[in-house]
């Protein structure tokens, strides 16, 4: 059971880490909110393994929460990709830097 | 008691100036004051002095008393309590009379002769400040009271010489005059607090400090009375600060007047009489403090022989009778020193206001070998000048014979032979250079005949009058006993006086006799290289003596420029190379670094999420490794 278990984590650590590299690496915001959703499924299969684990059922709840959660949240990522888009007519996450001082700072 | 009325003596000059402060202002700016307006204020201001400080002398005649009052707590600092404080004894009050009698007459005196310039107002503010600083410097009760007179009496002055300062020359006049006066006043700070830290612990004011001081040790005293020297040294113009003093005379006459005769110049002699309980038990300073009036006064005296400037020619003596006060202060004789200062206030104040007059006549021609046959011209200018000029040469009757032979006498019967010496030469100097101007002003021929004379206003001759009078009388409220006289300057100043004199009667006539005849050599001398003398013989001046000995240009090469240099290598090496470089190093690595730190701030969120990455890694790693 231990060796299983190990092998769970790994794997979870494994999905979080692409999902890491893809959120530092990539600039289209849609492989960036797929990560994102790839790093939440590693976080929610760690919680399942635990719970598988030492036979509890909170983390399994607590991983339906995150499901839940995160549907409503890529509703409003989503939209808010559609509004940049109108914005800028770009899906490079780079060139939205409307909020930086980075102007000010190289003056 | 109407003691706080002595508060109102210093006073009253320092509200009329502010008043007239306010007004000349208000002229300028807005719509024009009357010159009356300022007249009335400026003239108010020493009468009412003079009548204030008149009452207390009357009453201090009865009474015999030192008058005392304390304004307010000025400072409280520690343990020091500083009061705003004036007294008035017997030496503070006999100032107060003459400086407000004749500074009164200077003021009648100025009206007239700065009657046509623009900033009367102004001149009369001026005027009325220096007062009040005189005054104060003469009525306090404490030292440091005194300073604040003594620093307003220096900052008036370059108020007053630099006052026409359209011309760089007066301004650098002026700036000198400052600048030599804070040489001394250096001197006077540390002596003050030299003072203050080891007998100063019951009060700051003469009476405490007088019983403080009697325990010190003699090394520690001969210090203070050294450092507080200085600063007498450069307020009464004596070797080696005298400098400024020849310079002085950029200012209007009338301010030479005030400077010489009843205001400044005195305060160094005032000074080491009021100190004369510190001086008392040092005397070796005194000598010390004699020979440098002596050398002063032979010095100045050998100057202003081949001067050619009719002001500078009395600066230098001005310079040559404040070396014989300092003679007699020295000696310990304070009171013989004061009547001094009494009787030199009349006769310089009515040499300058008449200098004033003939060079108002002469529409602002100041070289003596210029003028010429003035006697014809304006002959009360002449007699007036002509008695102030006995006066100071030390012709009997006039005032200036009793109190130079008492100094004389206190100087030959101090055994220091060498004071006396220079004394008498001095005196014959003093009769030469004197009667040397009187004759080429008066009385030279073949100047330029088409002038023509300006007129003298009545109230600048008015004064000339009442001071010849002073120049005559002045001298008969101190006559020596040995002439049946009875000397009510000794008696009223008895508490100045350090011992009687070792001499008999006999001597005595023997000296008074010697020191009219020093005088009569002068005058035979001046009589008969100058009188009547032919305008055109004058040579171009040239010579050492002309050149005032290169003291300025020695002071310029060793001293001035030395400063210069220093100021300069400082502002240009130093302050670039170091002061500057670490300064504006500093704040550049401020800003380099700021822009280090602001790179971090992309705008690239990508990069934010790796550098998130980066901190949670090491957190966790030190988490995992070092608090397992």
């Amino acid at each position: 059971m231990a060796d299983s278990l190990l092998s769970y984590i790994a794997l979870a650590m494994i999905l979080f880490s692409i999902g890491f590299l893809g959120i530092i690496s990539r600039k289209n915001i849609f492989i960036v909110y797929m990560s994102i959703e790839l790093m939440f499924n590693a976080v929610n299969l760690i919680f399942i393994a635990l719970g598988r684990y030492n036979e509890s059922m909170q983390p399994q709840v607590i991983a339906l929460i995150i499901i839940a959660i995160a549907a409503a949240e890529a509703a409003v990522f989503l939209s808010l990709i559609v509004v940049l888009y109108r914005r800028k007519k770009s899906l490079n996450s780079d060139i939205f830097t409307v909020l930086s001082q980075k102007d000010a700072a190289h003056e | 008691m109407s003691n706080f009325l002595l508060a109102f003596i210093v006073l009253v000059p320092f509200v009329s100036a502010t008043i007239l402060g306010i007004m000349y202002l208000y002229s300028i700016k807005i719509s024009k004051v009357p010159n009356f307006v300022f007249t009335l204020f400026g003239l108010s201001a020493p009468i009412i002095s003079f009548a204030v400080g008149f009452s207390f002398f009357l009453k201090m005649i009865v009474n015999d008393e030192i008058i005392l009052y304390k304004a307010y707590r000025w400072l409280s600092v520690d343990a020091y309590d500083i009061d705003m404080g004036f007294m008035a004894d017997q030496l503070s009050i006999f100032m107060v009379l003459f400086i407000t009698f004749v500074g009164g007459l200077i003021h009648i005196y100025a009206t007239g002769y700065m009657k046509d310039d623009e900033g009367y107002g102004k001149f009369f503010f001026y005027f009325n400040l220096f007062l009040g600083s005189m005054l104060l410097l003469v009525l306090a009760d404490s030292p440091i009271i005194m300073f604040i007179g003594w620093e307003g009496v220096g900052v008036c002055s370059y108020f007053l010489i630099s006052y026409y300062y359209e011309d760089s020359e007066n301004v650098k006049a002026g700036n000198k005059a400052f600048i030599a006066n804070r040489v001394g006043d250096l001197g006077f700070i540390i002596a003050m607090v030299t003072m203050f830290y080891y007998a100063g612990a019951n009060g700051l004011d003469y009476i405490n400090l007088e019983a403080g001081l009697v325990n010190l040790p003699i090394d520690l005293l001969t210090f203070i009375g050294l450092a507080l020297f200085v600063g007498a040294i450069g307020k009464s113009a004596q070797i080696p600060l005298y400098v400024w003093l020849p310079d002085a005379m950029a200012g209007p006459t009338p301010v030479s007047a005030l400077i010489h005769a009843a205001t400044m110049v005195t305060a160094g002699v005032y000074m080491v009489a009021r100190f004369h309980f510190l001086y008392d038990m040092i005397p070796n300073v005194g000598l010390f403090i004699a020979y440098i009036g002596a050398f002063s006064a032979l010095f100045a005296a050998i100057i202003a022989t081949k001067q050619t400037d009719i002001k500078k020619i009395l600066a230098y003596s001005t310079m040559s009778q404040l070396g014989y006060m300092f003679i007699a202060v020295g000696l310990g004789a304070y009171s013989v020193g004061i009547f001094h200062v009494f009787t030199h206030a009349f006769f310089k104040a009515l040499l300058f206001m008449g200098a004033g007059a003939v060079i108002v006549a002469l529409h602002h021609e100041q070289n003596i070998f210029k003028m010429g046959g003035m006697k014809d011209k304006t002959p009360l200018v002449f007699y007036t000048m002509l008695i102030a000029t006995l006066a100071i040469t030390g012709i009997p009757p006039f005032a200036g014979f009793f109190s130079k032979d008492e100094i004389l006498l206190t100087a030959f019967s101090s055994e220091h032979y060498l004071l006396w010496g220079i004394g008498v030469v001095t005196a014959i100097l003093t009769a030469y250079y004197m009667f040397r101007m009187i004759f080429i002003v008066f009385f030279g021929q073949n100047y330029k005949k088409e002038r023509t004379i300006h007129f003298v206003p009545n109230s600048m001759l008015m004064p000339l009058v009442v001071l010849a009078i002073g120049a005559v009388l002045a001298g008969f409220i101190g006559i020596p006993e040995v002439l049946g006289g009875h000397n009510l300057v000794g008696e009223w100043l008895s508490n100045w006086h350090l011992d009687s004199l070792h001499v008999t009667h006999k001597t005595e006539i023997l000296l008074m006799g010697g020191n009219i005849l020093a005088a009569f050599i002068g005058i035979f001398i001046a009589y008969k290289k100058f009188y009547m003398y032919d305008m055109k013989d004058v040579a171009e001046p040239q010579g050492i003596i002309w050149n005032k000995f290169y003291i300025d240009e020695i002071y310029d090469r060793f001293i001035i420029q030395r400063t210069k240099a220093l100021s300069i290598f400082i502002s240009y090496k130093i302050d670039v190379n170091i002061i500057d470089k670490i300064v504006m190093g500093l704040s550049n690595s401020f800003i380099k670094s700021g822009h280090f730190v602001a790179r971090m701030q992309n705008a690239n969120t990508r990069f934010y999420a790796f550098t998130m990455l980066l901190g949670i890694s090491v957190i966790s790693t030190y988490l995992i490794i070092v608090m397992r």
